[in-house]
């Protein structure tokens, strides 16, 4: 028997189910972080170059990634939001959002602590670390912008634009490393070539990437269930008042 | 295991600073965030509906 998808579309339907979802993402995340931060505080040996300042790295990278990615979820649900007109859509976008930022700011933040010891410099305006900046203003964008809109279907599509238009960023961040020369390194992990660094490592920072990405589903989650019930809310508030 | 004892492992070969910054700093983010949405849950619950209903109507 095919699950029909479309009946979870429907904001009422998802929320219960989002609530039984979501303590499994976040269980999943704590263990996957207990086992990454073991293998790499404890178990991985300290870099040759870098000493144990690399162990930076089982934060920053996850951090990173996680800060594209989610932009990328973000921008496909408002994508989905303006192609079928679905409410819900546009609320996973909203409900992402600030996960996106937090994410964004640990690996400005967690970049900086790194570049201090190995660059000399907390921060340089080079490519990489100038369009992550621009990243976690896109992201406050978003929200600021949805905030300020009083209807909500109109914040929900004025700020689903910003947040398309926005998605050109991802690639920029992405490429930068290859585009420009950049104080940041390149990728040490890539779908073409083997990994530049020791597998014990690699592991480590996969499984806090993992850690990091079933966070975001948890988190998100829990908070599209509050924008369903506030919406709702704010309906019956509306609905009581016109009657 | 690649430590000595526990005071090597929270020097941190002299990065200290800056390793349990960053640890530190991820760990208040995704306090804060959780803080957050248990704060905005405790709001919706304390204020239910403007015409007195609960508020989510289950289906």
């Amino acid at each position: 028997m095919a699950i029909n998808i479309w009946k979870y579309s429907s904001p009422q339907t998802f929320y219960p189910l989002a609530g039984k979802l979501a303590p499994w993402f976040l269980g999943l995340a704590a263990v996957l972080a207990l086992v990454g931060l073991y293998i790499g505080l404890l178990l991985a040996p300290s870099d040759f170059q870098q000493g144990n300042a690399y162990r930076i790295i089982f934060i920053h990278v996850p951090a990173a990634w996680m800060s594209m990615f989610v932009y990328l979820v973000m921008a496909f649900w408002c994508a989905v939001g303006f192609a079928m007109n679905t409410r819900l859509s546009f609320m996973m976008a909203l409900a992402l959002a600030p996960t996106g930022a937090l994410f964004t700011f640990i690996a400005l933040w967690t970049g900086s602590l790194w570049g201090k010891p190995t660059w000399g410099t907390w921060w340089v305006w080079d490519a990489r670390l100038t369009s992550e900046l621009i990243l976690l203003f896109l992201y406050i964008g978003f929200m600021a912008l949805h905030a300020a809109i009083e209807d909500v279907r109109r914040a929900d599509r004025a700020a689903a634009l910003l947040a398309l238009v926005g998605a050109i960023n991802v690639p920029i961040i992405y490429f930068s490393v290859q585009w420009w020369n950049t104080l940041h390194q390149g990728a040490s992990v890539s779908m073409t070539r083997s990994p530049s660094m020791a597998s014990i490592m690699l592991i480590g920072m996969l499984v806090m990437s993992l850690a990091a990405w079933m966070y975001a589903i948890g988190a998100s989650l829990l908070r599209v269930r509050i924008i369903i019930a506030e919406r709702e809310q704010y309906a019956d508030g509306v609905a009581a008042g016109a009657s | 295991m690649s430590w000595n004892s526990a005071a090597e492992f929270f020097a941190m070969g002299g990065y200290a600073f800056y390793v349990w910054g960053s640890y530190a700093v991820a760990a208040v983010c995704i306090a804060g965030e959780a803080w957050w949405l248990v704060r905005r849950a405790r709001t919706l619950q304390a204020r239910p509906g403007l015409n007195g209903q609960q508020s989510i109507r289950q289906p």
